[in-house]
């Protein structure tokens, strides 16, 4: 890997002198607007930055700002845990949906009209009473965008990859989420092609509830296997 | 390799910092990282593989200092000008060199939807034999290589079982580098907690790992 460690290097030097030289371009005040994102300190540079890159890609033919737009719009808009809290509700009131959603998920989910990169290799995942799963992404961010969006920075950041493989019971009590010694827990790394989707417990004080009324209860975290799905007069606490 | 980035069982990280009702993006800019890395990809100079492996070549400082969208954007500069869509020069000054030629962008309005919904390419592809069985244990290689791998440490070495046989997926080890996809089976493999982290760990707990057939070896 000679090569790729003499490429490694120069494009440090060089990413060096870009950010320098933001950073001269920026006014003096500009460092004080720094966001903080968890311990990780994100420079007012950036949108500096990524403005100049994308006029030079424009300018160069080699990007369409339209096509750019839709894009952010489909990811703001159009992909979100809503999605796959509708997967969910539909396999607590349908038997038969949740029988082919556990066999052939991409088919299940496709049903409702859900298909997109990053979910054509779905797997879903029943907790139960005595199982309990829970799906990270050790080595980068691997998410199930069609059903859930693009994950949230506590996915991607370094105390849950870390932990979540290690220590899956302490980070779930940290989630709030408290599990007898007699469950088992799954932990699913998806490091591979393949997304994972938990199917939640039904809470209890739900049995009469529509499928639309179900699946406003679904919350991501439940879905990522964090936490339950909280019992109707709790729903919303997170 | 053995980057910052295989973060598995690593200790000392902290809590997991939560934001409640957090927004897709947390910046204007966020947003614009992550279209242009897909326009980007649409002219098909890199693959997914080799995006992933630009952000382990960081150094682990930067690693863990920058911000998920931070790292992508250092990516994008680097790609563009080291798969030759645009000169250092150009990237430096922000303009087109003077006469440089206008392309037509590889993915637009018309196109983005369905680039969007491209997955990435698997199939059960006969030809392909399995070396594992589903029931079989098996042991994951004992491999660091300076390259890319989807293989964590913390499994090397570790023995586990065959749950499942996801079909045939490209070889990340070689396609990020360009060597061929290598198309082979992916598999579930379950290894215990206390195969993975020792007699401390619960007994019932597991976790499941994806992995490629040259993972793995006969016990």
């Amino acid at each position: 890997m000679a090569e790729s460690d003499k490429n490694s290097i120069d494009r440090r030097d060089f990413l060096k002198g870009v950010a320098a030289g933001a950073v001269a371009a920026a006014s003096p005040g500009t460092m004080q607007a720094q966001q903080d994102h968890g311990h990780q300190v994100v420079p007012s540079d950036l949108t500096l930055r990524v403005k100049a890159l994308e006029s030079l890609l424009v300018e160069k033919g080699l990007v369409d700002p339209a096509a750019l737009d839709a894009l952010v719009d489909t990811m703001e808009h159009k992909v979100g845990p809503r999605n796959g809290a509708r997967v969910v509700a539909r396999a607590w009131v349908d038997a038969d949906y949740k029988k082919r959603l556990l066999a052939d998920a991409p088919a299940a989910i496709a049903e409702l009209g859900y298909r997109s990169g990053q979910g054509d290799h779905m797997i879903v995942v029943e907790n139960g009473p005595r199982v309990h799963n829970l799906v990270v992404c050790t080595l980068c961010s691997c998410y199930p965008w069609p059903v859930l969006g693009l994950p949230p920075v506590w996915y991607k950041s370094a105390p849950y990859r870390s932990r979540a493989v290690i220590d899956p019971r302490g980070i779930l009590k940290e989630f709030g989420t408290q599990l007898a010694d007699e469950v088992e827990v799954r932990v699913w790394d998806s490091t591979a092609e393949l997304r994972y989707l938990v199917l939640p417990e039904r809470p209890a004080g739900s049995e009469r509830m529509t499928e639309e009324q179900l699946a406003a209860l679904v919350t991501r975290d439940a879905m990522i296997g964090v936490a339950r799905v909280a019992p109707p007069a709790r729903a919303g606490d997170r | 390799m053995n980057g910052v980035h295989d973060m598995g069982g690593q200790q000392g990280m902290g809590p997991v910092q939560y934001e409640r009702d957090e927004p897709v993006f947390h910046a204007w800019w966020e947003s614009r990282v992550y279209v242009l890395n897909r326009a980007l990809r649409a002219w098909r100079k890199w693959n997914l593989d080799t995006d992933r492996h630009a952000i382990e070549l960081l150094a682990p400082v930067d690693y863990l200092r920058m911000s998920y969208y931070e790292r992508w954007l250092n990516r994008l500069e680097t790609h563009v000008v080291k798969y030759g869509l645009v000169t250092k020069e150009e990237l430096e000054s922000g303009k087109a060199a003077p006469g440089s030629a206008k392309a037509t962008p590889a993915l637009t309005l018309a196109t983005s939807a369905g680039w969007l919904s491209r997955g990435i390419p698997s199939s059960d592809d006969p030809r392909v034999r399995p070396s594992f069985k589903v029931g079989q244990r098996v042991r994951a290689r004992n491999i660091n290589p300076l390259g890319h791998t989807r293989l964590p440490r913390y499994a090397r070495g570790k023995t586990g079982v065959v749950r499942r046989d996801h079909g045939v997926y490209a070889f990340p080890d070689t396609n990020a580098h360009f060597q061929r996809e290598q198309r082979q089976h992916v598999y579930s493999v379950q290894f215990t907690a206390s195969e993975l982290w020792g007699d401390g760990a619960s007994r019932r707990d597991s976790v499941y790992l994806d992995m490629w057939d040259d993972y793995l070896e006969r016990v």
